[in-house]
């Protein structure tokens, strides 16, 4: 089956993120196709590339990174979300005029057209936050 | 995209309080995105989310943009089935002639109805 996943959540604040995650890789491990992810609010956290967390807990963003270069995923920040939060990659620095980047590349900034085009492709959308 | 295919049944489940986060806003967003792509859009609001059709909202004493002033068009952007839960109204000692905009007053049956024959829900 076809599926898409939908974070609000931010990695740290509650459950939902891990959830998600947890929930991609075992969609992944069933063989299952992943469509999109799609991050949107506080959920864009999960994408930005200079979190630092304890050795003893687990880095959220790092591990959505790795999962999503390993299966080549599609992973898509919502850009008004993104932009208000300080995720942006290195074209959104440029255009507001910021000193860095934050934005892992395994995702793309774009817009909600990409969440209605997800839930259109997927034979599911399931939703964490 | 492939505007080819036919329209899809997308329900937007709002269900927060207007004001104390973004939520209400999100389910907004989401539902404005997806009328632009010409899918059939049914918002309803549920729980605390009836608290969004107050009437006389002034979001300006916190800094806040006034949500019922973007609820009072949602049917401007092609969102014409604006549902509010029966049960939620009634536990709120709220009724229809105090919202701002017209909506469908429906049962819980009418609500289970509806999400069952959806292709896609969101809950926010």
């Amino acid at each position: 089956m076809k599926f898409s996943v939908l974070v609000y959540a931010a990695p740290t604040s509650s459950e939902a993120a891990n959830s998600a995650l947890q929930f991609t890789r075992s969609l992944l491990d069933e063989g299952h196709e992943i469509y999109r992810l799609f991050f949107f609010s506080d959920g864009v956290h999960n994408a930005n590339r200079l979190s630092v967390t304890a050795q003893d807990e687990i880095n959220l963003p790092n591990e959505w990174h790795k999962l999503i270069k390993n299966y080549e995923l599609d992973s898509v920040v919502c850009v008004s979300s993104a932009i208000k939060r300080g995720v942006i990659n290195s074209q959104e620095a440029e255009r507001y005029e910021l000193d860095a980047s934050t934005l892992y590349d395994s995702s793309e900034i774009a817009g909600l057209g990409q969440l209605v085009d997800a839930a259109l492709q997927s034979d599911r959308l399931v939703q964490f936050g | 995209m492939t505007m080819s295919e036919a329209a899809k049944s997308f329900t937007f489940i709002s269900r927060s309080p207007p004001y104390g986060s973004n939520r209400p806003q999100l389910c907004l967003d989401a539902a404005l995105a997806t009328a632009v792509f010409e899918q059939e859009v049914n918002y309803l609001f549920l729980d605390d989310g009836v608290f969004q059709l107050m009437r006389n909202q002034q979001g300006d004493a916190i800094q806040a943009k006034t949500l019922g002033n973007a609820i009072e068009t949602l049917d401007l952007y092609g969102i014409d089935n604006v549902l509010v839960d029966a049960d939620s109204l009634r536990r709120r000692d709220l009724a229809a002639e105090d919202l701002l905009l017209e909506a469908k007053v429906v049962s819980e049956d009418e609500v289970r109805e509806l999400l069952a024959r959806s292709d896609f829900v969101v809950n926010l």
